[in-house]
């Protein structure tokens, strides 16, 4: 019980650390800054969730979301219909990678990690310096101010909603999170572990647009380095949020909820701790350990 | 066109199959099955009429599993072929299989851990889908292990990683019962009472009997040759691959199965050894009281005795074994161990076997103190130890350095036997191991728990089989984590033990 609560717990813990060491924070502007880059990483972290969810990992996914953002930032602003058809080609490309680590029985760790520097190629390509503009349409979406809840929030509570149906309430969901629970079960049962592969693996290329999309919706113009940093952040945000490597156990409620927790103490808290910026890497990631720790010492002690 | 004319005489042949067999509901005919160049199944004719129970029995390796696999379509024969109700069935598969009605309960787990009990009767019904299907799968669900076992304590919503391996075992014959949209004719169970309790193994067997006397079929496999006897209307025995004896149940008794089965004598010679020549109780190896105890009773093991922990499964006996375990290297209050221990797992898949690792990787990693040459291990040692456990225990393989996976179920099993004996420990802790091994196998290791016993050792057996209780010299037993009661082997009877585990008081 204790256990499934600690995203929720972590998260609030970050921020009333905040609330202490900056009231004003708490406040509609205070989460709309604070909570702005949340999307990106959400969207990523959920599109790393779906892979998890089949037992395998996707370490391109950080520079694939920085190849979505230069195609958004060039094509889908100058030739709309081109760029639409290459982000729909791009999330075929990662339904073909789950046939082919399929049906050839490849780690995906080095499939992926072999495509993470196609995509990173590609980008660099389309983009070679920074550069490029957003989409007007895609400006104003993400610049959308609701009354009394900040954009952010209501965003990350529809990706966590949306996803938590799909996955967790709906017949097909139970089959795809089976597949990483006991795929000889499920072979048994007649389903097809192909399907469920390409699936899981579209998906994710869906999120990872998505996610492209919103980063550049929010930073207005693109870099072919953009999204590098989102790989092990979404990995850490899926972990972070209750989910396991192995054995299908995954929250998108829960991978939502980590995403916000190491957006918010990614930067925002370690501003107020007035921890000089040269170290806040390095403290984000003492903030990770120790969440991980405790998450394995609670869940130890409930066993 | 010789050819042509012998496809012009199948059809006949198939017709004239279908009058004469009618009733069948599978009908396997010369099937054959190769695994490299390992022959599994070598031409095996087998059927199963409607409303009939046939119980097949035979050693691990014997190619049982192999021939249900093909019943139920995870497995392609390499030769013969398949009819059902009669029609030849040309490309059989599991959705084939299921169209037809015919489900099966595996012997290894076959539920997902992560998902509820009612998500994991989702995945068996296509049909279980669209808006409330969770409902309906909980329901579905629900009523059926109501129907089987009445009295269980699962919830539809409990995710199955949680439930113990007795539950997960009633979830999953429970799910092979269930009706949608596809008939049920058959239902091939393999092995499915070898986590459950005596009372609910009697439930589920109730269950069958009734499911037969319904007009449907069931294909019984069990090591519990009674369970066989006693619930089967005809018999096939199986052998390296082939059928070597198949007729009505009643033709059968327990020594003939044995002796066509190719095993080992009868179970006498046991209780006449323990009988004869046991020497004075030697020094206290183990004193201990399981923590919910409230009177005076403990658990006292001596050397060279071999004490039996009885009772339903899951009531604190596991739970002893494993406090007595961890007593052993650091002090517990109300647990005194004087000698190294090792312990047997029950459950061989999680707890037992390093899946990577070789046979005889397996068999060294209790003894790597002796194993040491300075600071690696020494390969030569490792090799001897097991080749000396390889010819004492007898593990079928051609080299013990093949994975731990290339040997059978019961040769896994004498392999976590041999690392147990094979160490230093004075004590072995044995988690009910012999769960769904064959007989064969469990009379071998029989003898050399006693053999080990006369040298000195002393053995904590956990078993839910009543039978394995004779070869025990002391038994407790155990309800609600307490222990109940304290027999001595000439005490022993099933009536006592099953009055202790069901009595309110001792």
């Amino acid at each position: 019980m204790l256990r499934s609560l600690l995203p929720a717990l972590s998260l609030a813990l970050v921020l009333i650390a905040i609330a202490w060491l900056n009231p004003r924070a708490i406040s509609y502007f205070g989460f709309s800054l604070m909570l702005n880059l949340a999307i990106p990483i959400a969207l990523a972290t959920i599109a790393q969730m779906f892979v998890i969810a089949g037992n395998e990992l996707d370490l391109s996914i950080g520079t694939f979301v920085g190849f979505v953002g230069c195609v958004t930032a060039t094509w889908l602003k100058d030739a709309p219909l081109l760029g639409v058809v290459i982000l729909l080609g791009s999330i075929g490309v990662y339904a073909l990678l789950g046939a082919l680590i399929h049906l050839r029985n490849l780690p995906s760790i080095v499939v992926t990690l072999g495509m993470s520097f196609v995509w990173q190629g590609l980008a660099i390509l389309i983009l070679p310096k920074p550069g490029g503009k957003a989409p007007d349409w895609l400006l104003a979406l993400m610049a959308f101010k609701p009354p009394f809840i900040p954009f952010p929030i209501i965003a990350a509570l529809l990706i966590a909603a949306v996803v938590h149906f799909g996955l967790m309430r709906t017949s097909y969901g139970v089959i795809l999170r089976g597949s990483g629970g006991n795929s000889a079960a499920l072979k048994r049962a007649g389903w097809s572990l192909l399907r469920t592969k390409i699936a899981l693996f579209a998906l994710t290329g869906l999120f990872g647009v998505l996610s492209g999309m919103a980063l550049i919706g929010i930073t207005t113009s693109a870099d072919a380095n953009i999204g590098n940093g989102y790989t092990l952040l979404s990995i850490a945000g899926v972990i972070l949020g209750g989910g396991e490597f192995v054995g299908g156990r995954v929250s998108p409620i829960g991978a939502v909820i980590g995403a916000l927790t190491l957006a918010l103490a990614a930067s925002p808290l370690l501003t107020f701790m007035h921890i000089p910026p040269d170290w806040q890497v390095a403290a984000n990631g003492a903030i990770l350990i120790i969440v991980l720790a405790a998450r394995v010492l609670i869940s130890r002690r409930e066993r | 066109m010789p050819e042509a004319s012998a496809d012009i005489i199948r059809p006949d042949g198939a017709e004239k199959h279908f009058g004469a067999v009618s009733m069948d509901i599978i009908r396997l005919d010369g099937a054959e099955k190769h695994f490299g160049a390992v022959r599994a199944l070598a031409g095996v004719d087998f059927s199963v009429r409607a409303g009939e129970c046939v119980g097949l029995v035979g050693h691990n390796g014997a190619g049982k599993s192999t021939l249900m696999h093909m019943v139920a379509g995870t497995l392609t024969p390499d030769g013969g072929q398949i009819a059902v109700r009669g029609g030849v069935e040309a490309s059989y598969s599991v959705p084939r299989a299921q169209q037809l009605g015919i489900r099966c309960v595996f012997q290894e787990l076959s539920l997902c851990p992560n998902l509820s009990v009612a998500e994991n009767t989702r995945i068996n019904h296509a049909s279980l889908h669209g808006f409330g299907w969770r409902r309906k799968a909980a329901d579905l669900i629900a009523a059926k292990l109501d129907e089987i076992f009445p009295g269980h304590s699962i919830s539809a919503s409990d995710i199955v990683g949680d439930l113990s391996i007795t539950s997960r075992q009633m979830v999953e014959v429970a799910r092979a019962f269930t009706v949608t949209q596809e008939p049920l004719e058959l239902v091939i169970l393999d092995e499915p009472t070898s986590s459950l309790d005596a009372q609910t193994a009697g439930q589920l067997l109730a269950f069958v009997r009734r499911f037969i006397a319904a007009g449907k079929s069931c294909i019984l496999i069990s090591h519990v040759l009674g369970e066989v006897l006693g619930n089967a209307d005809r018999i096939v025995v199986m052998r390296d691959g082939k059928v070597v004896a198949a007729g009505q149940a009643d033709q059968f008794d327990r020594d003939r199965l044995v002796t066509a089965m190719g095993g080992a004598e009868a179970r006498e010679k046991a209780a006449a050894e323990i009988a004869s020549g046991k020497p004075g109780p030697g020094p206290l190896r183990v004193r201990a009281r399981p923590p919910r105890q409230q009177d005076g009773n403990e658990l006292v093991a001596r050397a060279g005795e071999i004490i039996g922990l009885a009772g339903l499964a899951g009531h604190g006996q596991t739970d002893l074994l494993l406090a007595i375990f961890a007593a052993a290297s650091r002090a517990k209050t109300g647990i005194e161990v004087t000698a190294p221990v090792a312990l047997v797992a029950g459950d061989r898949q999680s707890d037992g076997i390093f899946p990577q690792w070789s046979i005889a990787e397996n068999i060294g990693i209790r003894s790597l103190a002796r194993l040491r040459n300075g600071l690696l291990i020494s390969p030569q040692r490792e090799a001897e130890l097991a080749e000396l456990w390889q010819r004492k225990i007898g593990i079928r393989t051609p080299d013990m350095n093949n994975n731990i996976f290339s040997l059978s179920g019961g040769n896994q099993q004498k392999a976590l036997f041999a690392r147990a004996l094979g160490s230093d420990a004075k004590i072995v802790l044995m988690d009910d191991p012999m769960r769904g091994v064959d007989i064969g196998t469990k009379l071998e290791v029989y003898d050399l728990v006693r053999e080990e016993a006369r040298h000195g050792r002393t053995f904590l057996w956990y078993t839910t089989e009543t039978e394995e209780l004779d070869n025990c010299d002391h038994i407790y037993v155990f309800k609600n984590g307490r222990i109940v009661a304290n027999l001595r082997r000439d005490e022993l009877t099933e009536e006592k033990i099953i009055q202790s585990s069901f009595g309110d008081a001792a």
